[in-house]
């Protein structure tokens, strides 16, 4: 875990994104939008031919979105939906339990960049995919009640520091 | 581990040659129970009252007003619990501030379960609480204040010599944990009832701390047994630790004034320094501070991989960000002073010792500058001119 914390990969914005997948809040520190470029393969499949990321976030969280990033690359839509915070967790060769929420943050920001790809294009969201982005918008919603208080703060200095779609902490 | 700069010392310090060295004979030679009766005991007894007699000169206090503690966190549930449960009481009214170091907070919540009423004063945007609002906040049944004399995380010094007159005044003990005050500034023992140190934050032993409770002042045991203490605290003592922790107030009192303001030189270079990378404020204040703490907020990066960042770099630094704790949430004394939630995850904290030199600080501004550089580039938030937005 530490190298790809060390020397991740794919890491940047990338030029011209097919989508993003935008995750977490800076509330909770951590905050991660996936970009991937989305191309047909010879058999005119969707694949992801590119992927990167841009992080806030600590060690695991950069590690994981580094990780999340090399299980995406090359792989069709299908393939990648099907990518969860448990197979990133154990391809860095675990995490412990307090980190789990990084690779969750990690697994769901790809989630939402092949979501937004899917919707844009017109075409059909698996049901496992929907299941989970209804999950990560119903985190936005606990998470803002949890953290009004906070926001409020915030929003009465003036310091709006909006960070993409909101997910849990957790 | 020679080429590691160690700049965490707010954390725990080296234990000092000359400290080692006091306490080497306690652990195998002159290793009685102070409680014995022979000889060995007996040497043990003296020891102890021998460290005893060192701090409380030091600190000013008569050597029976000091009762030596497993360490600083045991010091203050002593204080606070032992307070609130000292003979005739019965509920009560508890004074403190939203900064306090945890064993001082958490000891405060866990008598609020229990049936006690707590009052926790908010501080300015430099971490001060104003002696006014002690007095406002006191009430018929308050039995005790309790107030950090610097802060652990921001360093900012707390005017406790006047709120303890307040509490004179007012017939009310006066707590303060002076455990990073301790040995580096003056501390108005005269106007303080129950004072909590630790040994390990000025280079002596882990492992012993004490509790200072001025005469008069009633408290109940926390800890029940043998009678030892004077009865206010159970438990055979840690005498190569008391022997350690009166060397290294020795060591503090003879070195402190050249030791203090090579701090208070380390400080303002790493104000300086700091301060010229954009998107960084400084958590406290500037002058009325401990001399040893900095902290520092940085935009769009996370405190926990700034702290790893510069451990690969060789550097030892902590966050007050609470990444590895369960609720996510930003340290409590940097919500408390008014950081914004988006700078308060990238607070960094140093610390220097006695053993901390220029070419450490050196060191630091030389590395600082590129890791927050690099953590920015990873991250989606670009530094603005008052808060980070994202990078679009």
């Amino acid at each position: 875990m530490i190298e790809h914390f060390r020397h991740p990969h794919n890491m940047g914005k990338l030029a011209n994104p097919s989508a993003i997948g935008k995750v977490g809040n800076i509330v909770c520190g951590d905050v991660m939008w996936l970009y991937i470029r989305v191309e047909k393969d010879s058999q005119g499949r969707d694949v992801i031919a590119d992927v990167s990321w841009e992080t806030f976030g600590c060690t695991a969280a950069i590690a994981t979105s580094s990780m999340v990033s090399d299980l995406a690359k090359g792989k069709t839509l299908l393939e990648a939906i099907a990518i969860t915070n448990q197979d990133v967790a154990q391809e860095l060769g675990g995490l412990p339990p307090v980190k789990m929420h990084c690779s969750a943050l990690a697994a769901d920001a790809l989630n939402e960049a092949i979501h937004n790809y899917l919707s844009e294009h017109g075409m059909p969201i698996p049901d496992a995919l929907r299941r989970r982005h209804e999950k990560v918008e119903k985190d936005v919603a606990a998470l803002d009640k949890r953290y009004k208080a906070f926001l409020d703060r915030e929003q009465a200095k003036g310091d709006v520091a909006a960070a993409g779609e909101p997910s849990s902490c957790n | 581990m020679s080429d590691r700069v160690y700049l965490d010392n707010s954390a725990t310090t080296p234990v000092a040659p000359a400290v080692l060295d006091a306490m080497r004979p306690y652990f195998d030679s002159l290793y009685g129970n102070p409680s014995s009766l022979h000889a060995f005991g007996r040497e043990a007894r003296r020891a102890v009252e021998a460290s005893r007699a060192t701090i409380a000169e030091f600190l000013g206090v008569l050597p029976e007003e000091i009762v030596f503690t497993s360490g600083a966190t045991e010091a203050d549930n002593l204080a606070i619990l032992g307070s609130a449960y000292a003979p005739r009481r019965s509920g009560g009214h508890v004074v403190s501030t939203k900064i306090e170091h945890h064993a001082v907070l958490h000891s405060v919540n866990w008598l609020t379960s229990h049936g006690f009423d707590a009052t926790l004063l908010d501080v300015d945007g430099s971490g001060r609480v104003e002696p006014d609002q002690v007095r406002a906040a006191l009430r018929k049944d308050t039995f005790l204040v309790s107030i950090i004399a610097g802060s652990n995380e921001i360093g900012t010094l707390e005017p406790i010599a006047e709120i303890g007159a307040i509490c004179r005044e007012r017939g009310v003990a006066f707590h303060t944990d002076a455990v990073q005050a301790f040995g580096k500034i003056d501390l108005p023992t005269p106007s303080v009832d129950l004072l909590s140190a630790s040994a390990h934050k000025l280079h002596g032993p882990k492992g012993v701390g004490l509790l200072v409770v001025r005469k008069k002042t009633r408290i109940s045991p926390t800890l029940h047994g043998g009678g030892h203490e004077n009865g206010r605290r159970s438990g055979t003592e840690n005498v190569p630790g008391i022997v350690g922790f009166a060397a290294a107030t020795r060591l503090a009192a003879q070195e402190r004034d050249e030791v203090v303001a090579r701090m208070r030189r380390f400080r303002a270079r790493m104000i300086e320094g700091v301060g010229s990378i954009p998107g960084t404020r400084l958590n406290g204040h500037p002058m009325d501070s401990l001399p040893h703490i900095a902290n520092f907020s940085f935009q769009g990066i996370e405190g926990e991989s700034l702290v790893m960042r510069l451990d690969e770099q060789g550097i030892a630094a902590s966050t007050g960000s609470a990444c590895s704790s369960p609720d996510l949430e930003p340290s409590h004394v940097l919500v408390a002073i008014g950081v914004p939630l988006s700078m308060a995850h990238g607070s960094l904290r140093i610390s220097t010792g006695r053993q901390t030199t220029d070419a450490d600080i050196d060191r630091l501004l030389d590395v600082l500058p590129r890791v927050v550089k690099d953590l920015r580039d990873l991250s989606p938030f670009k530094v603005g001119e008052v808060t980070c937005t994202p990078k679009e």
